[in-house]
């Protein structure tokens, strides 16, 4: 997929946010210092900027999602932006109208920006080639192929926990095959110059291809984790998942569940992360979820001003390949 | 006054500085909140606030997403976001700029401010006030007043030491 080549205006600014995959370094340094900037709209009495004024985005969530569709809303408002959240399990697609049908309804109303939650690999893309010239789009997660903002709003945690990237371990541990989560932060992480990623799974959940991801796989977790600097644990999507690819829940938390105990084995001050929404007790043990370690809530938090950051950039790019920037 | 000739930026602060203290004294504001504008507005700022010997720590203001032309540049990246350590309710607010030109780098100061609370009075220091103005905004104290025709630019180094200099686009 040539995500990169639709994602980019002619001066190399970001038109649409589709996948992290072929991004520059500069262009995620620069997302994750505005959203830097950002972060201090929630401490202000008033939490909004007048920098979207004016502008209508349109949240078409055709697969379900609390926190992304929530933060991706409160991120537009805060940026004063007119927002419609469109279900599309509700909508008029159950009346058998065409996606892009309905996509030239939505821009016949002057809409500026698509955030699109899709369950097929691919879909951000395809709104985005047959989008007109003044919309952009943003990937909110598509199948299992990319779900870019969650991987910056990872780089940004990450960032502000540990200043640098040039000098970490990261351990993503669970669920490889199915995550696009974990596609985008190896994405990130590759590009941001982290020498030591490394992917943590069964056998049956690891893609076939990983070593070409530029990680090393290890299947014992043990292993794995041996000092650390951040540990991200994914979500066990049953929901996708077609036949036998794990023994029980249980027995995956017994090989794969992140544990106080395996937690040791990390660095003292090694970070613990996850995407949400979280199966205690399948993935990670309660007490680590709540813990010291963990700044899975600063995830959620931070999730709002990395999407600021990606929804003013691609908006407000310059009147080359935008033609009236209103 | 009105030649296109820079006085020394240090001699200008210190003039500022006094005459901030006398429209302080004269209004009788004895706890007042100093904020700078990014970048030149902090330096001018830092030295005043040392100057004054003003309690409470210097704010600091980052006005970018708050500026009118946001459709037509662009997002322009710093790891310089805004800064108030303190309420804004109620208070008294010393503005500081180093150059005021157009007003609307001012307008934008404003609306932030009060996107954290409602101030008791806002005064208006810049080290310099020059022409061009777009908006109907004045400065409350101000180094000097310099008439520059369009395309003549002043630009403040520092933060150590601060040099004023004139520029002229060729």
């Amino acid at each position: 997929m040539k995500d990169q080549d639709i994602q980019l205006d002619r001066e190399g600014r970001l038109r649409h946010f589709l996948t992290i995959d072929g991004l520059k370094r500069q262009t995620l340094v620069d997302i994750l210092d505005t959203a830097e900037n950002f972060s201090t709209v929630g401490s202000q009495s008033v939490k909004k900027v007048p920098l979207l004024r004016g502008k209508t985005i349109i949240n078409l969530f055709f697969e379900a999602s609390t926190r992304t569709r929530t933060t991706f809303e409160l991120a537009a408002k805060r940026l004063s932006a007119d927002v419609l959240n469109i279900n599309i399990s509700t909508s008029s697609a159950s009346k058998g109208e065409s996606l892009l049908d309905m996509l030239q309804n939505f821009e016949a109303m002057y809409c500026d920006m698509f955030v699109v939650r899709h369950q097929t690999s691919g879909a951000a893309h395809f709104i985005a080639e047959h989008v007109a010239p003044h919309i952009s789009v943003i990937n909110a997660g598509d199948g299992s192929h990319a779900h870019p903002t969650q991987g910056m709003l990872d780089m940004f945690t990450i960032r502000r926990h540990k200043k640098e990237f040039h000098n970490l371990s990261v351990a993503i541990v669970g669920d490889i095959l199915h995550s696009r989560v974990a596609r985008s932060q190896i994405h990130a992480l590759n590009i941001l110059g982290v020498p030591d990623i490394r992917v943590i799974g069964p056998d049956t959940l690891i893609p076939q291809n990983a070593d070409s991801l530029g990680v090393r796989v290890h299947h014992n977790v043990q292993e794995g984790l041996r000092g650390v600097d951040v540990v991200i644990m994914l979500r066990l999507q049953r929901e996708r998942m077609t036949g036998a690819l794990l023994p029980s829940e249980k027995e995956y938390f017994h090989c794969y569940g992140l544990t106080q105990e395996k937690l040791t084995l990390a660095k003292p001050d090694a970070i613990v992360m996850h995407p949400g929404p979280i199966n205690r007790g399948v993935e990670i043990e309660s007490s680590v979820a709540d813990g010291p370690q963990s700044v899975i809530l600063e995830q959620v938090t931070n999730g709002i001003a990395v999407r600021m950051a990606i929804m003013s950039m691609t908006l407000g790019r310059s009147p080359g390949g935008d033609k009236d920037g209103t | 006054m009105n030649q296109a000739t820079l006085k020394d930026a240090n001699e200008l602060l210190a003039d500022v500085a006094k005459r901030l203290h006398s429209l302080l004294t004269e209004k009788k504001i004895t706890e007042p909140l100093m904020i700078g504008i990014q970048t030149g507005g902090v330096w001018i700022a830092e030295a005043l606030h040392t100057s004054l010997a003003i309690e409470q720590p210097l704010g600091t203001l980052n006005i970018t997403f708050y500026r009118d032309d946001f459709t037509r540049i662009g997002m322009h990246p710093q790891v310089t976001p805004s800064n108030l350590p303190f309420e804004v309710d109620d208070r008294h607010i010393i503005l500081v700029d180093d150059v005021l030109h157009t007003g609307r780098t001012i307008r934008a100061a404003l609306n932030e401010i009060f996107d954290y609370g409602r101030p008791a009075s806002v005064i208006l220091v810049s080290l310099i006030e020059r022409t061009g103005r777009e908006l109907p905004i004045s400065a409350d104290i101000t180094g000097q007043r310099l008439n520059l025709k369009e395309g003549q630019h002043i630009k403040l180094s520092g933060p150590s030491p601060l040099i004023l200099t004139l520029t002229e686009d060729a």
